[in-house]
């Protein structure tokens, strides 16, 4: 198994209020940033992340996201190559590179080319076709996402593999003169795909046997997924194995469970992920398959990424008090304890996280596994902490438990390498059972 | 009541779905971007007299995308040769919206086709002061509530009132995203499109503009825009309505249209 820390770098000076007066985080006002705290915070990510090679996390991973104060990374890359120089073992997780969005693959592959030479093969690569907020914030045509992202992908899988120079004229690009002259240190980096449920993206990994990482999904539909990937796989002629999955948790460890609980309420500062960005944000026109917006359409009751036909058919001017902070903390609270019932967040001491990791590492069997740190304004001390009780205390028990159900990760065993004969049934990639036995079944 | 009915042709290399009611000259009807509300008072009252010819813009759920549609003007040259391939002789064009940027490119490219052009509420110029209103940005519904004033119109209430069938929730997103597939970038404009113009000027296309004095989805400024690109035209003004004059006030509307038209 391979064990990375992730975090979406916060920015935690920024009081709540904001926040939820615009009920979610983006197209909160930058006129709350704050130079030096900005200043600081940007250093200790990266000096966080320095911290956690050194108790032990095989990786480090991180994205980007736009135009909101729930992630302050901004320019990924620009992190990552920092990190390639600064640590030495580590595995540079970059959970991704939003295609679409930077509009310029030719970059992109020499920017990532550039971060696996000066790390000497450390990185991996993910790829993402960006929230729908972004493609807002970068100006992306939401109706071209998917078409930009596969062009760009293979664009930049050419750049890393054919001799140059050579002439690229496609749909959504043009190069006259594609000959970068950094090329990536590994033959070719591993390409890990994150994802909260998009079944067309699970498709295409089975497709690419590039691993799946579900992003903090609920563990029923997590099976279905891994479900359809190693139907897809089995179809394609191999089984697909812990190799091919990774999921990334919520995980928040102090000394004692009380202190945890009360610091954990971190994740849900603001509203946590659910309040990342509104509706008409979250979904652009064209953003969405067919068959997404269908099941959308059918379903007026449920909610589908924390977005409902319900409310993508409210109006901003539907009333909302933006004062009664009390209250909307209030149900913030609830949320936060029924997502901890559903084990999609982990908050605890060193006992209680690796007790509930283990819990979901034998229902899902994924060979990586991410701890996504802490949101909202928590210290760098008790950050520190929660790295360091995971590192030493959790980190162990976890291994040994992966290596006894066989949890290979994606460097244990090439994703792909397991053929599966045409007619042969393939072996199960989730324990259904122990689902049950949790109670989420 | 007039008869109008739903048929498919294919025309111009692909199928296009078309509403047809009414008898007489043709009157070619560009609806918005987001698609067709089905036959309205103002429909039926121009059908007196005309016949009505509403394509279904190829991507909003009932005609197919055309992959090769990349902007309003290539969905503009394909109405062009629609126009050629379906015989009409010199049609007059009503257009709404985002349809009317697509008319005012049809009259760019080829004005000795057309009779006359109408453009209501028209984006497809860059307004030096305001901005077209961002239809991307919100709910359908906060959409639909920016681009009416009038917002106790009997038939708001009808296209728009009560909760939304999965099969009209499904046609607006199909709608917005065919809207976002050729108008996202420059946003609802092309920047050449007043020189572009030029064309139309010189053949003194008969046109008129019409705007809702109240209307929050595209600025004054874009109608003063289009006059200046072509000084022939006609403007007319519908108090006390905004974004959609004909269905927020029928009767002005049919009489603006119908006095143009005679």
């Amino acid at each position: 198994m391979q064990i990375a820390h992730f975090t979406e770098r916060p920015v935690r000076y920024i009081a709540e209020e904001p926040v939820l007066e615009n009920r979610a985080f983006f197209g909160v006002s930058n006129k709350f940033v704050d130079r030096e705290k900005s200043a600081h915070d940007y250093n200790f990510y990266l000096d966080e992340a320095c911290y956690c090679e050194e108790v032990g996390f095989d990786a480090v991973a991180l994205n980007e996201h736009h135009g909101n104060p729930f992630c302050s990374g901004s320019v990924v890359n620009i992190e990552a190559a920092i990190l390639a120089r600064i640590t030495s073992k580590a595995k540079i997780v970059i959970i991704g590179n939003m295609l679409p969005g930077v509009k310029h693959p030719l970059r992109v592959a020499e920017e990532l080319a550039t971060i696996d030479t000066i790390s000497r093969g450390r990185l991996v690569a993910g790829w993402v076709r960006g929230a729908g907020s972004e493609q807002f914030f970068n100006n992306a045509n939401p109706a071209y996402n998917r078409e930009m992202f596969n062009e760009a992908h293979q664009f930049i899988l050419d750049c890393w593999t054919k001799d140059g120079p050579w002439r690229y004229e496609g749909k959504h690009f043009h190069y006259r003169h594609v000959n970068p002259w950094v090329r990536p240190y590994q033959e070719m980096p591993q390409q890990w795909i994150p994802g909260v449920l998009s079944p067309e993206t699970v498709m295409w990994c089975a497709e690419k046997q590039y691993p799946y990482l579900g992003l903090g999904t609920a563990l029923g539909p997590t099976c279905d997924l891994w479900d359809m990937y190693a139907d897809k796989s089995a179809e394609l002629g191999y089984q697909a194995g812990p190799e091919n999955f990774g999921y990334l948790l919520p995980v928040f460890c102090a000394d004692t469970d009380e202190k945890a609980q009360e610091i954990g309420k971190g994740f849900i500062f603001g509203g946590g992920q659910n309040a990342f960005s509104r509706p008409e944000h979250t979904l652009p026109p064209g953003y969405n398959s067919k068959g997404a917006i269908r099941m959308l359409a059918q379903q007026p009751g449920g909610s589908w990424l924390g977005v409902s036909k319900a409310k993508m058919m409210a109006s901003q001017d539907d009333s909302w008090d933006a004062s009664a902070y009390d209250g909307l903390r209030a149900k913030l609270i609830a949320g936060y304890e029924k997502v901890q019932d559903n084990m999609q967040i982990v908050v605890g001491s060193p006992e209680t996280c690796a007790k509930k990791i283990k819990d979901i590492l034998g229902v899902i069997r994924p060979g990586v596994f991410t701890c996504f740190a802490i949101q909202g304004p928590v210290s760098d001390a008790d950050r520190l902490r929660s790295v360091e009780l995971l590192g030493k205390e959790v980190l162990p028990e976890i291994r040994r438990f992966a290596d006894e159900k066989g949890l290979l990760g994606p460097f244990d065993r090439k994703p792909g390498s397991v053929k599966l004969a045409p007619g042969t049934k393939r072996a199960p990639v989730v324990d259904r059972e122990a689902l049950a036995s949790l109670g989420l079944a | 009541m007039t008869t109008w009915k739903e048929e498919k042709q294919h025309l111009a290399g692909a199928d296009l779905v078309m509403i047809r009611g009414g008898t007489g000259k043709p009157l070619l009807v560009l609806h918005d971007e987001l698609g067709y509300t089905g036959w309205m008072s103002w429909n039926e009252a121009l059908a007196k007299g005309r016949e009505l010819i509403i394509p279904l813009q190829p991507g909003f759920g009932k005609s197919p995308r055309q992959d090769w549609m990349w902007r309003h003007r290539d969905l503009a040259n394909y109405y062009l040769n629609v126009i050629r391939e379906m015989g009409l002789e010199k049609p007059d064009v009503l257009a709404f919206s985002a349809g009317a940027y697509t008319a005012a490119e049809m009259a760019a490219a080829n004005p000795e086709l057309l009779g006359s052009i109408i453009l209501v509420g028209p984006m497809g110029i860059k307004p030096d002061e305001g901005e077209i209103y961002d239809i991307f940005a919100c709910t359908i519904n906060t959409c639909l509530r920016q681009s009416v004033f009038n917002k106790e119109a009997k038939e708001y209430g009808e296209i728009y009132g009560g909760e939304m069938s999965a099969e009209q929730f499904e046609l607006f997103e199909d709608a917005r995203a065919e809207s976002a597939r050729i108008g996202w970038e420059p946003y609802m404009f092309n920047p050449s499109l007043p020189e572009l113009l030029r064309s139309a000027r010189n053949a003194k296309l008969p046109t008129l503009l019409i705007r809702g004095s109240e209307d929050a989805v595209v600025p004054q400024d874009c109608i003063r825009k289009y006059h200046d690109a072509l000084p022939q035209a006609d403007i007319v003004t519908i108090k006390g309505t905004g974004h959609r004059p004909e269905i927020e006030d029928s009767a002005e509307f049919v009489a603006a249209v119908k006095h143009f038209l005679a």
